[in-house]
Parts: structure tokens; sequence; C-alpha cells
């Protein structure tokens, strides 16, 4: 055993986990943010803000189902305003937990065990707050129901021919899937839970939810095969949902939406924005619940990586947006694009590429991807990005149509805005509750991660 | 050897604990070539070296979830050729009535949805879960780290080669840091 590795050797495996650490100091650490950790005054006021953003979103929905939709800015001809742009927003920020949990696993990329949890929590959060929107959006909200196929009295049946009806399949499938997929993989964790747990309810409820797990390996071997046949379903479903909802522009006939390149520039969006959020969550966790030794700089700067190549593919997008409006010679394309980089929206398109095209530059030097104020500063642009992405394509692909006569301006009402920022509470108030009573790194992926790390060493050691 | 049958019928098995998943593989692979065939590992994590000893690698999940998404993927179809042809034919877009390929995306979407519903209710369902009780949370060492850092091995008394005596000193032979009665 040489202690010094023959030099063309001498490139280390990168490893995610430390082999000093131990199956039971793993076990605990997760398990005492929960249970052992009392409740801090930083958490209550984070869920402070979060609770005062979801009473504003109650107000705000309030108020849209007593008054309707007039309460918003939406006029004609812009008649998809806030609550479709940040139906998109939410649901592409989703993306990236699936991403994570599905596709990395799939492609046996280690360094997806620690964050995996908390991003499908993300994941999970996110659809909920995006699929209020469309709900809301409806006008007549009673009868949301109407939008599923069901008999009924009326004989009739909703169009299945339209995207949008594509859609409620799409991201209805989505939330159940990742719901699943989430749970399932909590379950063996929430038994550890139930037997680490010392007062009655806490026992009982984790036990409840555990449903009587205790880690056969019959069971091992099929939750396994569980694990993964889910991963390969989530693979190509949320490909799907973005390209569906990508899809909902493209098949229509408005210049700036009716584009071949929308479904793939839409998923790479969403995996870009996605990523964004993945790190803005991951960055203040790290650091107030110390798991420097779980989520590591590897760990940022892979996730700076894939910002980095996504949002390389979005700007072949904007630019392919740009390079079609002119190829096709059609007076309303060449309009629009022209209307979309001058006109009285131009500053936020403008403002859209500094966040998403020139921002995310930064990554290309590894300094910038290891240093976590440069991460949290970048997603930040990139969160606002990815917003301005969808307000661009929504309303000024909206407001100049084919009519001068008809043209209007579209700005988003006080409600607007509470709206989004109320689900933004909604979203911090799950999230903050989710930290403080599940555990948010996957327990029983660490061991197997530290058994395969030792394992590694083990052979790598006897070669020499 | 008069009380071996009362002792046997009131014991679920006998439950041997290692430190190490390392230890209970080859606790595993020697109790697999004693003969013994009811028994069953526990550990906090899959240990994969457990279950390939054990013989476990292969299930028919797999092909449950493949039937599950055919049928999800034909319920789709079905659904939207009985509403958009048969129930409710309406000319739109100058489309035809079965306009196969605009109903793609909902037989996607359900063949997904179904193959998911089956991965997870037919993995809980072979593993009779959820099961709330059973004797091994009698077993103090078991509940409190079976799903920390204590890997088990329990051997039936279903298992017709099971014997008290002569397993618990099959199983102390294996070096275990304990071994434990489970008590039905």
């Amino acid at each position: 055993m040489a202690t010094t590795p023959d030099p063309k050797h001498a490139l280390k495996p990168v490893t995610y986990v430390d082999p000093s650490h131990t199956y039971a100091g793993i076990s605990d650490k997760i398990t005492d943010m929960v249970l052992k950790r009392p409740v801090g005054q930083g958490w209550l006021a984070g869920l402070g803000i979060g609770a005062a953003g979801l009473s504003l979103l109650i107000c705000a929905i309030m108020l849209v189902l007593i008054k309707g939709v007039g309460v918003w800015g939406i006029n004609q001809p812009v008649g998809w305003g806030f609550d479709i742009i940040n139906f998109v927003w939410w649901i592409g920020i989703g993306h990236a937990g699936t991403l994570i949990s599905a596709i990395l696993l799939l492609l046996k990329q280690q360094w997806r065990t620690s964050i995996n949890r908390f991003a499908e929590a993300m994941t999970l959060f996110a659809v909920v707050c995006a699929g209020l929107f469309p709900i809301l959006h409806l006008g007549r909200h009673a009868v949301f129901y109407w939008l599923f196929p069901y008999p009924n009295t009326f004989a009739l049946w909703p169009q299945f021919r339209s995207p949008l009806l594509w859609d409620v399949f799409a991201v209805s499938t989505y939330a159940t899937v990742s719901l699943l997929f989430w749970y399932v993989g909590l379950i063996p964790d929430l038994a550890t839970m139930r037997d680490r747990a010392q007062k009655k309810f806490a026992k009982i409820a984790y036990g409840i939810f555990a449903l009587g797990w205790r880690g056969s390996a019959v069971h091992w071997s099929r939750y396994e095969t569980a694990y993964l046949l889910l991963a390969g379903l989530a693979t190509p479903l949320v490909l799907s949902v973005h390209t569906i909802v990508g899809l909902d522009f493209a098949v229509s006939v408005i210049p700036g939406w009716h584009a071949t390149i929308f479904p793939p520039y839409f998923v790479a969006g969403a995996i870009f924005a996605g990523f964004a959020m993945v790190i803005t969550l991951a960055v203040p966790l790290r650091h107030f619940y110390g798991m420097h030794d779980f989520i590591t700089m590897k760990h940022f700067d892979n996730m700076a990586k894939v910002i980095l190549a996504t949002g390389l593919m979005v700007s072949y997008g904007y630019f392919m947006e740009a390079f079609f409006g002119w190829y096709s010679a059609n007076t309303y394309e060449r309009f629009m694009i022209w209307n979309r980089m001058t006109g009285p929206y131009a500053p936020f398109y403008w403002a859209l590429l500094v966040c998403n095209f020139l921002a995310p530059q930064l990554f290309w030097f590894k300094k910038c991807r290891t240093n976590l104020l440069v991460l949290f500063v970048v997603s930040q642009f990139v969160n606002v990005g990815m917003w301005l992405e969808r307000f661009i394509i929504i309303v000024t692909s909206l407001h100049r149509d084919y009519l001068p006569s008809s043209w209007n301006m579209y700005w988003g009402t006080f409600w607007d805005w509470a709206t989004f920022i109320g689900t933004m509470g909604l979203f911090t108030t799950l999230f903050l509750l989710f930290i403080r009573l599940l555990p948010a790194i996957s327990m029983f992926e660490m061991q197997m991660l530290l058994k395969q790390t030792r394992d590694k060493e083990k052979s790598a050691g006897g070669k020499h | 050897m008069s009380t071996h049958t009362a002792e046997t019928e009131t014991l679920y098995g006998l439950m041997a604990e290692f430190d190490t998943p390392e230890a209970l593989t080859h606790a595993v692979e020697k109790a697999v070539s004693a003969g013994y065939k009811k028994m069953d590992a526990y550990s906090p994590f899959p240990v994969e070296e457990v279950i390939h000893a054990l013989g476990l690698e292969k299930n028919s999940l797999p092909l449950k979830v493949l039937i599950g998404g055919i049928t999800g993927c034909l319920t789709g179809f079905a659904m939207q050729y009985y509403a958009s042809v048969i129930d409710y034919p309406y000319v739109y877009g100058g489309k035809p009535f079965n306009s196969w390929p605009a109903f793609i995306p909902v037989c996607f979407e359900m063949t997904i949805l179904f193959a998911a519903f089956t991965a997870v209710f037919g993995m809980l369902g072979m593993n009779g879960l959820p099961k709330p009780y059973h004797p091994f949370f009698n077993v103090d060492r078991f509940s409190q780290f079976a799903s920390r850092d204590k890997f088990y091995l329990c051997i039936e008394s279903e298992d017709p080669l099971f014997d008290l005596s002569k397993t618990k000193a099959f199983l102390n032979s294996l070096q275990p840091a304990g071994i434990f009665e489970v008590e039905p």
C-alpha cells in the first residue's frame, strides 16, 4: 500500500462525502436538525414573512373570486398577463427538482444525493404555486372541474386537440408523480424519524407515514426497482410538461409564439430557472443549518455549470427567435421582433438579455462558481431574468397585434403583484415547514453514498 | 427436544445484530450456504451485496409497470376516441374526428400516470405495506438502530432447518454483536 500514488493516477476521484463520516453520524446529524434543534428566531422570522405573503395571497384570491379577473391588468389584446407569466415561471422552477432527482439518478451522478430531497420539495411547492394561476385565470372559477373530462348532463367533452387541455393533463400528472416520487423517497427516512423521535405524537405521526417500513432486504430490492422506474418515468414526464407549456404558445398563430423552437427552448429555460432557485435555497439552508459537509462547494460548482450550459441554450433560443423573425420575411413577425427590441417594452428585453445571457457568463470562471456571494447574486439575476423572459414572450407578442387600432399597453395592477408575491409567501411557508418537519437530506441515500465512497477507496487502496 | 416444538411455535424467529454491512453480507452468505431459506436481512440503507446474496436482484415490478403504462395509454386513447368520435363528434379546424396525432400528449401523460401509480402501489403491495405492527418492533435494539446504523439477519422459525439451539449456535458462529429471540 503505497501512500504516494503513482503520478499517472494522481488525479483523485471526486468524492461528495468525506469517508470519515459514520453511518450513525449522518443519520443523527440529519434527524437532529428536525428533532433536537430548537425552533430558531431566524426560522420564526422567515415563517412570519412567509405567512404575511400567504395572507396577501389569500386576500388577492378572495378578491378575484368575488370581483372576477377584472381586478387584474389584463385587457384586449393582452388577455394573458401575470397569471400565465407566473404559471410558466413557477412550473419551470419546479423542473430542476425532477431533473436532480430523476435524470441525475439515471446518469449516476452522485452529487445529486445531498440536494435531491429539498429540490424535490421545491418542485412540489412550485407546482402548487403554479397550479393556482390557471385556475384563477379561468374567470368562472366555480366550474374549474369542466377542465377535466367527465361524463356530464350537458353531453359535453373538453377539446382534446387543444394544447391547453394537454396542459391540464401534463400539470396534474406532473404534480401527482412529483408527490409520489418525493414520498417514496421519504418512506425509509420517515422510518428513521419514527425510531429516533422521543415525543409520542411525533413517533405516531412519523410512524403512520412510514407505513411500517423496517428495512428488509426483500423490500429494499423492490423499493430500489420502483425508485429507478419512477426516475425513468419522471424524466420524459418533466420534458413533456414544459414541452406542452411551450406548445400552448407555439400552436397558436401569434407572431412571437408560433415558433418550432419553443418546446426545447422552454425545457432548457425551465432547467436554467430551476437550478437558480436550487442555489437560492441551498445557500441559506447550508449556512443556517451547518450542512457544509453535505452540500459542498463541488455541488455548487456543478450546479453553476448546469446554469451556464442551459443559459447558453436559452440564449441560443433568443438569438433564433430574432433570426427567424427576420428570416421569415413576414411583416408581422419582423415587426414583433423590432417592437420587442425597440418598442415600449425594450428595457425589459435588454434587461432579460443581461440577466439570462450576460450574468451566467461569470460561471466560466471557477472562482465565480465557488464563490457563494457570486453564485447567489447570479441566481437572483436568473430568477428575475426568467420572469422577464415570460413577460416579454407573452406581453410583447400580444400588445401590438395585427390591427394597430386594437394596440394596447399592459401593466400589472396591485392585485397582479399581490398574487405573485403572495405565491412566494406560500412557497416560503411550505418550504420552511418542510425543513422543520421532515429530513431535508435523504439519509439512506447519503449512507449508501458513504458506503460506495468507502468501497471505492478500499479498492483503490488495494491496487497499490 | 420436547420443548423445541413448543418454543419454536412461540417464536417468530432468531435475530442477529451486526455492526457493518460487510459483516451482514458475510452472515447472509453463510446462512444461504448453510441451507436456510426463510430469512431476511435488515439494513438502514439498501446493501447491494446482501440483495445479491439473497438472490433478490430480479422481481416482477418492471413487468407490472409496463402493463400499467400500456393500460394508461390505451385508456387515454379510448377516452379521447369515445369523446371526439362517438359521443361528441364536432368538426374543429377541418380536422378528422379521430385526429390521433393530437391525442398523443394525453395518451403519453396517462401512460406515465398509470405506470407511476403501478410502480408505487405495486411496490407497497408486494412488500405488504402499510403494516403498522410487526413482531420486530418489540425488539428494543431493532426498533432503535435498524434504521440508523445497525444491520440485522433474522432466520424465521418457519424455516424447515430452524432449531432454536442449533440456529442460535449457528448465528453465534457468525460473531454477531447480539442475538435476540423475536416474539410473535
